[in-house]
């Protein structure tokens, strides 16, 4: 089992191989004609090279990143400390629901035009929209979280001397995580697709923008590098939150 | 231990309960579902509102709420924190209370051992059976010092053999303790085994409370009679020592052997809940065994109740509706019966 066990990575690496090879093999056949359309695996990887010593894919990346890393993180934290008074509160709950209920449809994105026009396009913006992405899962998952802790756990807290605050922090949120958990993942990924689309549209920096450059230049192999990161970047959020995850709830769960 | 007085006590299911429970005293309250029995323990515990007055040794508690009531209880499905191992929900309340580390230690300890679950201490809840569940939850309830023990329920969900098992452990630790207890029920065996005495609960009001064989020998009136199920009494016609303590007694052609301490032999007891039916011929030796013909099926709100024709007495049984459906028993069938031993009381 153990043997097995430590196999099992290097197989899943094996699927992906193979599609390279593929797209290697495909891209440098004859029925592809010229490689402006359709650049084989390696041209990208050589031009993911030339972008990182050259310092544009960094500059970019590093502008992408620190937005998202702003916007979801004070969007997160925010979404988990109002969803926990409107889950353990329900005088908080019934005066914000019917507001965030009529909020949370409305796509990150669609905010982009108005918020253009209320903060100008700047640092702000981009971060604004991932805040707005990122605040209403995590808020509604934590409040499904804090609300479907057994009635019963709380009501042995209390006989065991538990004030309504202890138990907040001792119960009703440890058995939350893993709600909180599930939206912190989805929107990791999340976060990180409305980046970019916000960077295509309206910011002049970041890997939005530079693969709207790219796309004008018809520059395949840099649009599919972008595209690469991105992919990169959604994955390792989504998995660094599974094992967070793990970490806290993987004993008790 | 205090002494527990409740006067008048009235909400949305109870109905005006007056009740004392003695110092150091088990007192079970038996009931049917819906009797409104785990709503009494959770008005002692201050967990739902109520009209009315509780007090612990002359001190109205009405005003307390329910984490200053020093109040253990035991859940029915037990409530233990899923996110914490064993020794952490044992020290839960300790901790809550402010009580330093090491106190909480020697506390926890000490629990683990009285349980013995000291193997189990960093387990997780999901990784307990439903035996070892149980002594963690009441572990729990202890560690606080509580002034009171209520247990709702607490081995409805476990097998007969360890059910039987903790409950003779729940026995010894609450007499070591000398602990006030008020312990749930709809169990009539349980509430047999366990009590110092037995309140019967129905619809929301305590129809009658009293040592157990006075309440399920003399019940007040017909809906207590109705859930507890009236007993057969057989007159005895002639009986003879078998061996010291143990007697074999002529009831109308039955011939039942019995434990006996001496004194008369005037008729024979036995509740309906005590004989067990079988449609088909059970494995074992004679003793007490006998074969008989439904008389009479007499629908009950709990149970079904029939009665069998044995030589030339006619005995009052019960079985689980489910139960005497699958069997497909019907006026006229042949039952196989047995007597149990233990419960057969000779006046």
């Amino acid at each position: 089992m153990t043997r097995l066990y430590c196999l099992k990575p290097k197989w899943s690496i094996l699927p992906v191989i193979v599609f390279l090879g593929v797209w290697e093999g495909v891209s440098r056949s004859e029925f592809i004609p010229g490689h402006f359309f359709f650049p084989p695996f390696t041209v990208v990887i050589r031009e993911f090279y030339h972008l990182t010593v050259s310092g544009v894919l960094i500059e970019n990346f590093s502008s992408s990143l620190i937005r998202v890393l702003a916007g979801f993180t004070t969007g997160s934290i925010s979404g988990i400390i109002m969803g926990v008074f409107m889950g353990y509160k329900e005088g908080i709950n019934k005066t914000f629901h019917p507001i965030f209920s009529l909020l949370y449809p409305i796509p990150a994105l669609g905010w982009l035009p108005v918020l253009m026009l209320w903060v100008g396009i700047g640092e702000i913006l981009p971060i604004i929209i991932i805040f707005i992405c990122s605040f209403f899962p995590v808020l509604y998952n934590t409040v499904t979280g804090i609300k479907t802790v057994d009635p019963n756990l709380i009501n042995a807290a209390r006989t065991l001397g538990a004030s309504e605050k202890r138990i907040l922090f001792t119960l009703a949120l440890p058995l939350a995580l893993p709600n909180i958990f599930t939206g912190l993942r989805l929107e990791a990924g999340m976060a990180w697709r409305v980046i970019i689309a916000a960077e295509m549209v309206a910011i002049p920096t970041g890997i939005g923008a530079l693969l709207m450059k790219a796309e004008s230049l018809i520059r395949i192999d840099i649009v599919i590098v972008c595209l690469m990161v991105l992919a990169v970047m959604c994955l390792s959020f989504e998995r660094f939150f599974i094992f967070a995850e793990q970490k806290l709830t993987g004993k008790w769960r | 231990m205090p002494e527990i007085v409740l006067k008048g006590i009235t909400n949305f299911i109870c109905r005006d309960i007056n009740l004392t429970v003695k110092d150091g005293e088990l007192l079970v309250l038996l009931g049917p579902t819906g009797a409104g029995k785990t709503t009494l323990l959770n008005i002692i515990a201050g967990l739902i509102n109520y009209e009315g007055n509780i007090s612990f040794d002359g001190r109205s508690i009405d005003s307390l709420p329910a984490r200053l009531r020093m109040v253990g209880v035991l859940f029915q499905n037990l409530a233990l924190f899923p996110h914490l191992d064993v020794r952490s929900n044992i020290a839960y309340g300790l901790k809550i209370r402010g009580s330093p580390n090491g106190e909480n230690n020697s506390r926890v300890n000490e629990l683990l051992r009285l349980m013995n679950i000291g193997h189990l201490s960093h387990r997780y809840p999901k990784n307990l059976s439903g035996g070892e569940k149980q002594r963690v939850a009441l572990a729990r309830a202890l560690a606080i010092f509580p002034k009171i023990l209520l247990l709702d329920e607490p081995f409805s969900s476990l097998d007969f053999r360890t059910s039987r098992y903790l409950m003779m452990e729940l026995r010894r630790v609450q007499k070591a303790s000398n602990i006030t207890t008020i312990y749930v029920t709809h169990n009539l065996l349980e509430a047999r085994e366990m009590a110092d005495r037995i309140g019967i609960i129905y619809d929301g009001r305590l129809e009658q409370i009293g040592p157990p064989q006075e309440v399920l020998f003399n019940p007040q009136n017909e809906r207590v009679a109705d859930f507890l199920g009236a007993p057969n009494v057989l007159d005895c016609e002639e009986y003879r020592v078998l061996r010291e303590g143990l007697i074999e007694v002529n009831c109308g052609g039955m011939k039942i052997v019995a434990s006996h301490e001496g004194g008369g032999v005037k008729k024979i007891i036995i509740f309906p809940t005590e004989i067990y039916v079988s449609d088909q011929k059970p494995p074992g030796p004679s003793l007490n065994r006998f074969r008989g013909i439904i008389t009479e099926i007499i629908p009950s709100e709990f149970m079904t109740r029939f009665r069998i024709r044995v030589a030339e007495n006619i005995l009052l049984a019960e079985l689980d509706k489910d139960m005497f459906s699958e069997m497909g028993l019907e006026v006229g069938s042949k039952v196989f019966l047995i007597l149990k031993l233990k419960w057969i009381k000779i006046i």
